[in-house]
């Protein structure tokens, strides 16, 4: 199982003092909170893409991923979402192969649709398309990566011909994916089908909707061949407040509650931790609360929480991993180590998806002419000049 | 078999006029149907008024409100009965029927009743509701009953009720001849991977 943290990266003033951050600090603030998630010995951290203010989440999370790459050793870095709609899926192949190559494999992504409306125009796409865009793009990510030369054409961009995505996948394995989506069932057919992963947020909405979408999701995963329902690879999100004294969990979160983006000066904070998987309160509750999660998704992967969102200073942000890394995190991997039944995998890492291939190779494309102008490798290969991953 | 009345009453005050016309409505309806066995939800949009703003502001309604809109959902029949303020439906009334989920009462029977201070805003069921419910693809009953404050307490009362028989008549025949259509749940009815692929990119 592997514990870690999402940022959908808002700029968000803080209603306690008034304040808030610039861009700059917001986007320091994130690199701090990303090297403390590795050192407080948290397995992974997301970072969603935004285009419009109040975030600065990166636009291509694989700017921010990269500098992550290079200050931290250890941690998963992977995305929170990338959006499949409105990006080229030839830039999303191109740029996630890069990273991992920069990263030493230690990267995932996960695809989302995006739920902001004037985005779609922005990148000349219409945002009642997008589930034929997700579905469409994706498929011509899948096949990027995996195949050296592609021949392809679709709705949505121009066709390609004798087009090699470079740089190939490192070790011939490509990234692993998830899919993220709140209540669209064909994003969890989607995931299904190829056998990928299936992120549910699980958090600003009744955790009913995560349940419906991932038993649909593991019902389909079982259909397609992949494995049996219990063997899919589930991903969970979580929003958390923690102090050691619940009461005080409440009330230092109440502010940040009331103002925040998404459910502010709508529902209490009592209404809202009822009726949602949100959480303000101590450890013990955390621990107790996230295991129950178990019981209506069965067992999971990956569990992700939001903790820098709707204002907290940075402070108390990394005071929140501290908490989480020492007295939360430590109890739920031994406790849901000891409930996962042998057969339940854990989470994909570019390990296990080399050594499922049977080994790494390197999967470079060799043009053998032309190599000021890029000639096509269609034209221009030679047997001994490619070594290709082709499987 | 059971047919299923929901009825929606948007009245804010306690007694309302808008529930006693829904009220009389539900009893024409329920007298029409003769032998069949009714059961009737009443929901009172006063009751959830909190609840659905949270739900427009958050996207899901809170338990107490699913049961309501569940009720909807599953009625063969719907009753709406709202006060007429500024010349349309009250805008509690229009934030229930905004957080109803998508084709709702398509194909669905429904029987137009709506309250105001003088008959001069009886016309606002044929400018306001009836669009509304055109929109969202209801079998809206032609008949509808408009109750202005003088039609409670004079001669013209007695006009009001059998304004409400004819409008209940009517309405089952409506009801007895188009039974609702079942939701399909899209958790269950879903369309193969393969499907999507080809409808992506059919030009």
């Amino acid at each position: 199982m592997q514990f870690g943290i999402f940022t959908v990266g808002d700029v968000t003033t803080d209603p306690t003092t008034g304040r808030t951050p610039t861009e700059q600090e917001r986007i320091k603030a994130t690199v701090a909170i990303a090297k403390k998630a590795e050192e407080v010995g948290l397995d992974v951290f997301a970072t969603g893409e935004h285009h419009n203010p109040p975030f600065v989440a990166p636009a291509n999370p694989t700017v921010l991923l990269a500098h992550l790459a290079a200050v931290t050793e250890r941690i998963v870095l992977t995305t929170s979402t990338t959006l499949i709609t409105t990006n080229d899926p030839v830039r999303l192949a191109e740029d996630y192969a890069y990273l991992q190559h920069l990263a030493d494999g230690r990267i995932d992504l996960m695809m989302g649709r995006g739920n902001t409306g004037p985005v779609y125009p922005w990148f000349g796409k219409d945002i009642r398309d997008g589930i034929p865009l997700a579905i469409e793009n994706y498929a011509l990510l899948h096949k990027l990566w995996r195949e050296d030369v592609v021949n392809w054409q679709g709705k949505y961009r121009t066709p390609l011909q004798g087009f090699t995505s470079t740089p190939r996948p490192l070790d011939g394995v490509p990234p692993f994916v998830w899919h993220g989506s709140i209540r669209s069932p064909e994003i969890a057919e989607q995931a299904a089908y190829y056998g990928d992963g299936f992120f549910s947020n699980h958090i600003f909405w009744p955790a009913s909707h995560a349940k419906q979408m991932v038993q649909l999701y593991r019902r389909r995963f079982e259909h397609y061949g992949h494995g049996s329902a219990d063997q899919a690879i589930v991903g969970l999100g979580g929003q958390v407040f923690i102090r050691p004294n619940s009461q005080d969990a409440i009330r230092e979160f109440r502010p940040y509650f009331d103002n925040a983006p998404v459910y502010g000066h709508g529902p209490s904070l009592e209404d809202m931790m009822a009726q949602t998987p949100l959480l303000a309160g101590s450890p013990q509750q955390v621990i107790e609360a996230t295991l129950g999660y178990r019981d209506y998704v069965g067992d999971y992967q990956r569990q992700l929480w939001l903790m820098d969102h709707a204002g907290l200073p940075l402070k108390t942000v990394l005071e929140q991993l501290d908490i989480l890394g020492e007295q939360v995190v430590p109890v739920l991997r031994k406790e849901f180590a000891a409930l996962k039944p042998a057969h339940v995998p854990d989470a994909p890492t570019h390990a296990s998806l080399v050594a499922n291939a049977g080994g790494g190779h390197d999967a470079t494309v060799y043009a053998a002419a032309d190599d000021v102008t890029g000639g096509s490798p269609d034209e221009s290969r030679t047997p001994a000049a490619t070594n290709g991953d082709r499987r | 078999m059971t047919t299923r009345i929901a009825v929606i009453t948007a009245g804010i005050t306690d007694p309302s006029s808008t529930r006693l016309l829904a009220d009389r409505l539900t009893e024409s309806v329920v007298r029409a149907l003769g032998g069949h066995d009714v059961a009737v939800d009443l929901i009172e949009v006063r009751e959830v008024a909190h609840d659905v703003t949270n739900n427009v502001l958050t996207g899901f309604a809170s338990p107490e409100l699913q049961e309501r809109l569940d009720a909807i959902v599953a009625a063969d029949a719907l009753i709406v009965s709202t006060p007429i303020y500024s010349a349309s439906y009250s805008g509690l009334f229009k934030m229930l029927i905004d957080v109803l989920p998508k084709d709702a009462l398509r194909g669905k029977p429904v029987l137009l009743g709506a309250t105001g201070g003088t008959a001069r805003h009886s016309l606002a069921i044929d400018h306001a509701l009836r669009p509304l419910f055109a929109y969202l693809g209801a079998l809206v009953a032609p008949v509808a009953v408009f109750a202005a404050s003088e039609d409670w307490g004079s001669i013209e009362a007695g006009r009001l009720g059998s304004r409400i028989d004819r409008a209940g008549a009517d309405f089952v025949r409506i009801v007895a001849g188009a039974p609702a259509p079942r939701a399909t749940d899209p958790f269950e009815d879903i369309t193969p991977f393969e499907a999507l692929l080809a409808d992506a990119s059919r030009a």
